[in-house]
């Protein structure tokens, strides 16, 4: 099996998960800028995070021959804060030039606020004028719904945004619909008890076709499985889908949205 | 897959969190003090169940779900609980 992990916080991870992952057939992992956990206290703080992110990550994976690509951005959670988001927006474009940086992300919504919503526009603005891709987080439970649908609204509200480079991710049941018929990649997140099952992932796979999906782990510092996406791969082989149906959807479809970046080059 | 198959596959699962939810709301009877909106909301959720499409689980997604449309003046915290409780704020 080969797979990439689109979608994994390694900085919150240890060592011996990359080993496991490059043992599970994982071929590079990309990870958005996110929250910490807790609240940085000054743009100093994301400055150092995205120095960690292209510089020290990269060579922390490099160690098990894995390649690890970024994305860079100030996460919705601390953009109720807006002047500390456009200090922090401010500091980006000086990253962007970076080898690994892949766009703009994962920026979105959290509790769907005014303030949320205009760092979001600042930041498509931003990958925009820099002709980014882009990674959309989408709100967590009760809030996915509506922050969804404010989401796309304020994507399709530039005119320079193609859909085709932006993925929206952790979509659902009552999500994925929306996302597809707008013209967006959909990302899948597999958790063991918010967003979905591997069995869940696999129903939407079938029920809403494959061609603009991709599914990740988003393994953090929360209860998460980085090796999620193989093991999503083995219930689809239970679930009867052929090894070539298996390595479209956990290979070469992140592939075909990533390497829309010339940078991403694993093939 | 045949009916036969996913029963195969799945069954065993389905019936450990069916229990689950009968062993959930047993507690939660014998628990006191009032319980907040989550338990209508959980209730509500699973009358869901019983339509006949096969869209029962974006029906139960979209019935824990704000359905509210404008942007809020203020987040209320970071967080997410997994039911929508109506508030006045805007
Ligand atoms: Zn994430």
């Amino acid at each position: 099996m080969r797979y990439i992990e689109p979608h994994g916080h390694m900085v919150s991870r240890v060592t011996d998960d990359y080993e496991a992952m490059v043992l599970a057939g994982c071929r590079a992992v990309c990870e958005p800028a996110f929250w910490a956990g807790y609240d940085r206290s000054g743009p100093e703080g994301f400055y150092d995070y995205f120095c960690q992110l292209t510089d020290y990550e990269p060579k922390r994976a490099a160690k098990f021959g894995l390649p690890h690509f970024t994305w860079l951005c100030i996460n919705p959670k601390e953009s109720e804060d807006t002047k500390l988001a456009e200090e922090v927006i401010a500091l980006i474009p000086q990253f962007l030039d970076r080898p690994s940086v892949l766009g703009i992300g994962e920026i979105g919504l959290n509790k769907n606020t005014r303030n949320e919503l205009k760092i979001l526009e600042q930041h498509i603005d931003l990958a925009a004028r820099h002709d980014q891709l882009i990674l959309v987080h989408t709100p967590h439970l009760e809030d996915k719904h509506k922050g969804t649908r404010l989401i796309l609204d304020a994507l399709k509200a530039d005119a320079r945004i193609q859909p085709g480079r932006v993925i929206i991710d952790h979509v659902e049941e009552h999500t994925i619909q929306m996302v597809l018929d707008a013209g967006f990649w959909a990302g899948i997140t597999l958790y063991p008890e918010s967003k979905t099952t591997p069995a869940r992932a696999i129903d939407m796979y079938e029920v809403y076709g494959g061609q603009r999906v991709w599914l990740n782990s988003a393994c953090d510092w929360g209860r998460s499985d980085p090796l999620a996406v193989p093991k999503t791969a083995i219930e689809m082989r239970r679930r009867g889908h052929a090894d070539e149906t298996i390595d479209q959807l956990v290979f070469q479809n992140p592939i075909r949205f990533l390497g829309q970046n010339p940078r991403f080059t694993v093939r | 897959m045949t009916r036969q198959q996913l029963l195969d596959l799945y069954f065993m699962d389905a019936r450990s969190k069916l229990i689950d939810i009968a062993a959930f709301l047993d507690r939660m009877d014998r628990g006191e003090g009032e319980p907040d909106f989550r338990l209508d909301a959980f209730r509500k959720a699973l009358a869901e169940l019983h339509r006949g499409e096969p869209e029962r689980a974006k029906s139960v997604l979209m019935s824990l779900s704000d359905l509210t449309v404008e942007p809020i003046a203020k987040a209320p915290g970071k967080g997410a609980v997994g039911a929508w409780k109506m508030t006045n704020e805007k």
